[in-house]
């Protein structure tokens, strides 16, 4: 009866279901004879039908079952996949998909009616079949719903009761009638319902049975039920049941002529039909052992709520706070022995941070998958003939990242597809071929994961962006003409920023790049371009592994003491304080053959007692920003140390400079060093 | 029950001479001065952050918040930890004394100006046997203040 347990784990599954059909469609118009992909997409469609149909969503039950007849034409070769059914089956997927997600946040399937889909899935049908019954499924349905007092069957359920005439068995539609004072309709409900199980199946239910759960029925409902028992008996065991005023009971008849009628929509004619369900069974039972192959793989695995994760994460953060302390503790008071335990629990410690880790972690896949629709969907629509490239879907990334990571990429490969990518006739005068290129990368590095986004196009004007900086007063036309390549770029990324010279549907409405940068550095990631103009350009985004705890180096700057994130040093280095020279306002020293500023972190951080002020020797942390290096001068190294990363909070948001806050073994707080923002 | 639904429980502390108290539903906790992280650039009356048993909680200094003079840390300075919402703050006052509880009747609308601080962090002056003290809108202290 509770459909809700249920609920949770349909989405999912359909989910995934949806994914594999997307990749299938894809795949199929392609290859429009492949016969395994078709398989595929009639075993998806399959699924979902059952699927749809035990959770008594009705619209997606009755597209499932007639996209499934679709695709059996064509399995048979009845029917030519062309472009147009390809898109037909691709609305179908939107329209499953939007049922899926209508369910996932409201719990009901939406008002959209999947009518109009199943009225072209019904066109194509009927421009290959010979038999063309004029009236369509859903004027019937109309017509019954009409005289059943909104008790309607569809097509899905004409199905099983015809099967289960065949069978031998009785369908009838009983209509419950609760005494207007019953006070708990649910619970009288519910007894009807387990009344009828033991002598039947109850197929349909009107109204839905969660809002007869919900009592939100008035003081009757109907139900139609399969049951090898006779009338009688059901009207006696329901009416024996206190509260229930009336219990009538119809038999459903779907006659011969109605049976060829209805068939003759799905294949030719009755005679074919019977050749066809043949092949129909074989392939169920071909979807179940797959699907029971696929069980067996997915048997190993567990579903688990991210907020667990996130719990479990939390206390391997608070374990390794405390295995810090211990660490600090006075060596000299400790015992040969206390010193082995505590390294034996940092080397557990970390293995189990690593643990914690790589069940977060997710293949980039998952947000990979759906560009290939999306590519295809715009370059239709651009009239621009484009491929895409993926590799490394299999690189993972934090969940948390995952989920963010999804929007700045769209926005990225629709600008590369809109502005990056040329028009046709110009690709052909630039020598290049038609078809434009899009890459999608994805790999790691050290302990960072880059994603690459590349297109071959016409690449970036900076000449222009300059311009336009200066039109948008970003940028003061002196200052123009100074500008190098890098800071160029930069501006592209600037708020309010877009050089679409026509503003398109896609892409080209000033919210722009700004937003992508915003949401990459929300991740600690950094975004670059590389570009050349005529050849196309390059989008880099370099994303942390993981979010929560790093690697860091911890320095004194006075009597302070702050983090420093490992990944972003280059190297540590000492340098006289007279080699310090001063170009243009900004300290530099020349270290490996390259100038390199200076960042005198007591300045920066406005730290008092600073003896980095009056020796002759100074430390540097030499750090990098993409290629580009600063060198911080500190007081001292402290050393390396696994850091917890934690939020300044609210009302501290926004400092510059700091990019968090970590709790040290001596409990004491150290900040995190931003360097991002010092360089 | 009329009486007990007029009364409010303020946690009541000294800060330069005068009394304040803060509504005792806001307050989580109140701590003894411990070592305070200094954070650059933050506005000139945040001390920095403590570590409250693994969050990092802010810190305001409130002589500074509202002009007073600025006075030595004693044994007697305390923080005191409030929640608004889903921010915690603490709140470095000069030592607390006591939790009053008093009558809505006792308590008056504030004055346009009290002092240095401005009006709007103030919810009322609260007249117990002769003692004025000066009831904090804490919700409004740290939304004037956020950064």
């Amino acid at each position: 009866m509770d459909m809700n347990q249920y609920l949770e784990i349909f989405i999912e599954e359909s989910q995934e279901h949806l994914q594999s059909l997307n990749q299938s469609l894809l795949g199929l118009e392609t290859n429009p004879k492949d016969s395994k992909i078709l398989n595929e997409i009639f075993r998806v469609a399959h699924t979902l039908k059952g699927m749809s149909g035990t959770m008594g969503f009705n619209s997606m039950t009755s597209l499932t079952h007639q996209m499934e007849n679709v695709l059996d034409e064509i399995r048979n070769g009845k029917i030519d996949v062309t472009s147009s059914i390809v898109d037909v089956l691709f609305e179908c997927l939107d329209y499953l998909d939007n049922t899926v997600n209508n369910l996932a946040n409201t719990g009901k399937e939406g008002n959209r009616s999947a009518e109009d889909i199943i009225e072209k899935l019904n066109n194509i049908l009927q421009n290959k079949t010979a038999y063309v019954t004029p009236s369509p499924v859903v004027g019937q349905n109309k017509e019954e719903a009409a005289k059943n007092d909104g008790f309607s069957l569809n097509q899905y359920d004409e199905s099983l009761v015809k099967k289960a005439i065949q069978q031998g068995l009785n369908a009838y539609k009983i209509k419950i009638s609760l005494d207007k004072g019953c006070m708990l309709k649910s619970a009288r409900a519910f007894i009807v319902f387990q009344t009828i199980e033991r002598n039947g199946e109850i197929f349909k239910s009107m109204p839905k049975v969660e809002d007869i759960e919900d009592e939100k029925f008035d003081t009757n409902f109907t139900l139609g039920i399969v049951s090898k028992e006779s009338q009688a008996l059901f009207k006696k065991e329901l009416e024996s049941i206190s509260e229930v005023t009336e219990a009538s009971i119809e038999e459903i008849i779907v006659s011969e002529q109605e049976l060829n009628k209805d068939t003759s929509i799905d294949t030719d004619n009755a005679d074919q039909d019977l050749q066809q369900v043949d092949p129909i069974e074989a392939v169920e039972k071909e979807g179940n052992e797959e699907t029971q192959n696929r069980k067996a793989k997915m048997g190993k695995t567990v579903r688990v709520d991210i907020d667990r994760l996130d719990n479990l994460m939390n206390l391997v953060s608070e374990l390794i706070i405390i295995k810090n302390g211990l660490e600090g503790i006075g060596t000299d008071a400790r015992s040969q022995d206390m010193n082995e335990a505590v390294e034996y629990l940092e080397r557990i410690t970390t293995n189990l941070h690593d643990a914690v880790m790589k069940v977060r972690m997710v293949p980039i896949e998952r947000v990979f998958n759906r560009f290939p629709r999306m590519v295809r969907d715009l370059s239709k629509e651009l009239g621009k003939d484009i491929t895409l490239t993926m590799s490394g879907e299999e690189t993972e990334l934090d969940r948390t990242v995952i989920d963010e990571i999804g929007d700045p990429l769209i926005h990225l490969i629709r600008n590369s597809l809109d502005h990056g990518i040329e028009e046709k006739e110009q690709r052909l005068k630039n020598n290049k071929s038609v078809t434009g290129r899009l890459f999608l990368r994805a790999y790691q590095d050290g302990n960072s994961v880059v994603i690459e986004v590349e297109d071959d196009g016409k690449g970036i004007d900076l000449e222009k962006v300059k311009k336009k900086a200066v039109d948008k007063g970003l940028l003061k036309h002196v200052e123009a003409l100074e500008l190098d390549e890098k800071s160029a770029v930069e501006l592209l990324f600037k708020p309010g920023f877009s050089t679409a010279e026509k503003v398109s549907d896609i892409s080209g409405r000033g919210v722009g790049l700004d937003v992508v940068k915003t949401k990459i550095e929300s991740l600690n990631g950094v975004v670059e371009v590389e570009t050349t103009i005529g050849k196309g350009s390059k989008f880099i985004i370099r994303l942390p592994l993981t979010l929560a705890i790093i690697q860091a180096l911890l320095v004194a700057v006075g009597n302070e003491k702050y983090a420093i994130p490992l990944n972003v040093i280059r190297d540590i280095t000492t340098i006289k304080a007279d080699s310090i020279r001063n170009i243009h306002g900004q300290e530099v020293v020349l270290n490996r053959d390259s100038v390199l500023p200076i960042v005198r972190l007591n300045k920066v951080l406005e730290v008092e007692n600073c003896s980095c002020e009056n020796e002759d020797e100074l430390t540097i942390v030499v750090v990098k920003k993409g290629d580009k290096h600063a060198g911080f001068i500190v007081d001292r190294l402290i050393g390396q140390q696994e850091i917890v990363i934690k939020t300044l909070g609210k009302f501290l948001s926004g400092i510059r400079f700091i990019a968090g806050a970590t709790i040290l073994g001596d409990g004491q707080v150290a900040l995190i060093v931003d360097t991002n923002a010092l360089i | 029950m009329e009486p007990i639904r007029n009364m409010q429980k303020y946690v009541v502390f000294k800060l330069d001479n005068e009394e304040y108290g803060i509504d005792i539903l806001r307050v989580k906790e109140i701590k003894e001065m411990m070592n305070i992280t200094r954070v650059p650039k933050a506005a000139h009356f945040v001390r920095g952050v403590i570590n409250l048993r693994g969050e990092v909680i802010p810190i305001v200094d409130l002589r500074k918040k509202f002009n007073l003079p600025a006075g030595e840390d004693t044994e007697n300075t305390r923080i005191v930890i409030v929640t608004i919402e889903d921010i915690t703050v603490g709140l470095v006052i000069d030592s607390s004394s006591e939790v009053l509880e008093i009558s809505r009747e006792l308590i008056e609308e504030a004055p346009s100006s009290v002092g240095t601080i401005d009006q709007g962090n103030i919810s009322g002056i609260g007249k117990v046997n002769n003692r004025l003290i000066i009831l904090l809108d804490v919700a409004k202290i740290l939304s004037n203040t956020a950064l």
